[in-house]
């Protein structure tokens, strides 16, 4: 992709672990995940429910919910170590230097709040304008996000607006303070097909024009193919792959990354070969956190394990574009 | 608001039809009539007196004939007379109505007030000192008889401490008017309404720390936080709004369960109230005096429902009158 990316990171994730106590101890949920993005640049974090995306998510701002809580490793923001901020610091950075859509724009915005009062209000949390300037300001977003007639928008409750629109508050929402960096939780999952598009459309034109920085994540790889620049693909609660998009589609070096893009079903195939062409699953289930087996998370359903895999955990290395951690990386593609 | 008005007044016409029809077929249930009770007290039951009796009062009457002349009786506001205390029964409800309306709204608004914001309070401080203190406070009040409550609070406050009246709603001796005269029955009224709000301050207390704890679990309350906004106003703005909806449903369930309370309250307390006359009636088999007051506490507890749907709709935006 050629679009203006910065060299310099503007969030850095490096060796990230999280955990969740309980009277058992403490069962990890994501290990050491380490990843960055630059501005203007999106990057995907693509993986099955439970592998610790939106954890990972959450933890970006600080908003892990108990008894889950960071146990390691450092979030920089423009240089900042997030993590090291007491709450009230933390907060001053929530949705001015970096906000969070979520994945169900129907419960994620609050029922009794007009739409503009909860749009303002991410305005005026963060700076002293008065609420006319605020209010100006909303109606400009809610017209950026390409919301019809914002002037009466303003106005309405949650419950009147589409599933849609409603995710395009949470946008405009989002992109009050101007952030750094958006994370964008699976924004689309709850959405139709043809809406998808529309809000996928209006995240890139943002990061292009504003040159945020996009973390999206999603249990979908085809959906965001088209606009990502780069795809972590997370396995319990670890990084399993991390390459260029192009790159990925074209040779995934990762057994599992090969598994998720042989289950995208391919516009076009069907009616011919209907039978030939039934589509790929992966075998099994991902592993329970408290039954993680001691080598690599992926060998009891992976075609390529042998007794190396079964023992010690791949450590990620060096592969083009990227990064693969799997003893097998690469060896062959048939599957 | 004008159909919504209109729909729930024909809604009110049929509910008090119906009350009307229960409350009369349910006394005349019980064995007995205010013939024979006022027979029994005058010593002399002779057949032919208790036939007058009941000639004079129409209980000779079949019953339909009695139901349909109520009926038809309400409809001019006229509750018919109460034998027992020689006084249309209009009139003694009016003369009472406006004791027991004060006793009721002074301790529900207490209870609310009271109870709402230690359920507040208890939420913001979940699983510290402040919220286990509160949560056993509100079920020691709970779990406390009201008659109970209101005895020790007579000996600790009146008997005691000497700084409340013992009952009443006014100073007897005093000949009071003017601010002087409110002044007095503000102090008579700390007790019962105390008294009777106890119990419900502790039901909105748990109710409140409830539903603010689950509505702290909400998305929108994690989209507040993700946007940076400060716990505080996250709790009196997003949280407090949402969890004052299941307050107000309760409220609306529970006026009319607050008038039964009254009774106990208004007994302990000599506070001359409906609820007082309504057990005396029941007593006295005063029949006419009886269904007045529970047709007008009917009326009460209707009306009120109204002003709490409409409440609501204040509260909800989800909510539409039409």
């Amino acid at each position: 992709m050629s679009d203006p990316v910065s060299s310099e990171p503007v969030l850095a994730v490096d060796g990230l672990s999280i955990g969740f106590q309980t009277r058992r101890g403490l069962l990890p949920a994501v290990r050491e995940l380490s990843f960055s993005v630059r501005s203007g640049e999106m990057l995907a974090i693509v993986g099955e429910s439970g592998c610790g995306k939106s954890l990972t998510a959450l933890a970006l701002l600080g908003l892990v919910p108990p008894p889950g809580r960071v146990t390691g490793g450092t979030v920089r923001l423009e240089g900042r170590d997030l993590l090291a901020l007491d709450e009230a610091a933390l907060r001053r950075v929530r949705g001015a230097r970096m906000s969070m859509i979520f994945q169900e724009p129907m419960t994620a915005l609050n029922p009794v709040l007009t739409v503009g009062e909860q749009i303002m209000e991410a305005i005026l949390e963060h700076e002293a304008v008065s609420r006319k300037a605020a209010r100006e300001r909303t109606l400009a977003l809610l017209e950026r996000v390409r919301i019809p007639d914002p002037e009466r928008r303003f106005a309405e409750y949650p419950h009147r607006l589409s599933g849609g629109m409603r995710q395009r508050v949470m946008i405009a929402m989002a992109l009050a303070g101007a952030p750094a960096v958006l994370v964008a939780d699976e924004p689309t999952t709850a959405l139709d097909v043809t809406i998808q598009a529309q809000i996928l459309g209006l995240i890139d034109e943002l990061r292009r024009e504003q040159g945020t920085a996009v973390v999206f994540i999603t249990h979908d790889l085809g959906v965001v193919s088209r606009y990502v620049d780069r795809v972590l693909v997370m396995y319990a609660g670890r990084k399993v792959e991390e390459r260029d998009t192009r790159d990925l589609f074209a040779g995934p070096l990762h057994p599992y990354t090969r598994g998720l893009i042989a289950a995208q079903p391919r516009a076009g195939a069907g009616a011919a070969g209907a039978e030939r062409e039934r589509l790929a699953e992966i075998p099994g289930t991902v592993p329970a956190l408290a039954a993680m087996p001691p080598g690599c998370a992926f060998a009891p359903r992976c075609p390529l394990a042998d007794a190396r895999c079964v023992q010690a955990v791949p450590p990620p290395r060096r592969a083009g574009s990227g990064l693969v951690a799997c003893h097998h990386a690469g060896e062959t593609h048939a599957l | 608001m004008l159909t919504y008005l209109r729909r729930s007044a024909a809604q009110v016409v049929f509910v008090l039809l119906g009350i009307a029809l229960i409350n009369f077929f349910l006394l005349h249930l019980a064995p007995g009539d205010a013939a024979q009770v006022l027979a029994g007290e005058s010593g002399a039951a002779t057949p032919e007196y208790m036939e007058a009796l009941r000639r004079q009062f129409g209980l000779d009457q079949p019953l339909h004939v009695q139901f349909l002349r109520y009926l038809g009786n309400l409809v001019t506001f006229d509750l018919g007379y109460s034998f027992r205390q020689s006084l249309p029964v209009s009139e003694l409800i009016l003369q009472r109505l406006p004791a027991t309306l004060l006793l009721m709204g002074t301790a529900i608004g207490f209870a609310l007030v009271a109870g709402c914001s230690l359920g507040f309070l208890a939420a913001r401080r979940a699983g510290k000192l402040t919220d286990t203190v509160i949560s056993i406070v509100a079920l020691l009040f709970y779990a406390t008889p009201v008659f109970w409550v209101g005895i020790m609070l007579i000996v600790v406050f009146s008997v005691i401490l000497d700084w409340l009246p013992v009952g009443g709603m006014t100073s007897v001796e005093a000949n009071l008017s003017g601010l002087a005269l409110v002044g007095d029955v503000a102090l008579h009224l700390v007790l019962p309404a105390v008294t009777l709000g106890l119990f419900y301050l502790a039901i909105y207390a748990r109710l409140m720390r409830a539903a603010m704890l689950e509505v702290y679990g909400q998305d929108f309350v994690r989209t507040a936080r993700a946007k940076g906004v400060r716990p505080r106003r996250i709790a009196w703005r997003h949280v407090l709004r949402n969890a004052l909806l299941p307050i107000v449903t309760t409220l609306g369930v529970q006026l009319g369960s607050i008038l039964g309370g009254a009774v106990l309250v208004e007994t302990v307390f000599s506070w001359p109230g409906l609820g007082r006359l309504a057990f005396a009636a029941l007593f006295q088999r005063d029949l006419n005096l009886l269904l007045g007051i529970l047709f007008c506490s009917s009326v009460v507890v209707v009306l009120v429902n109204i002003a709490v749907d409409l409440v609501y709709t204040l509260l909800d935006p989800r909510i539409e009158l039409n």
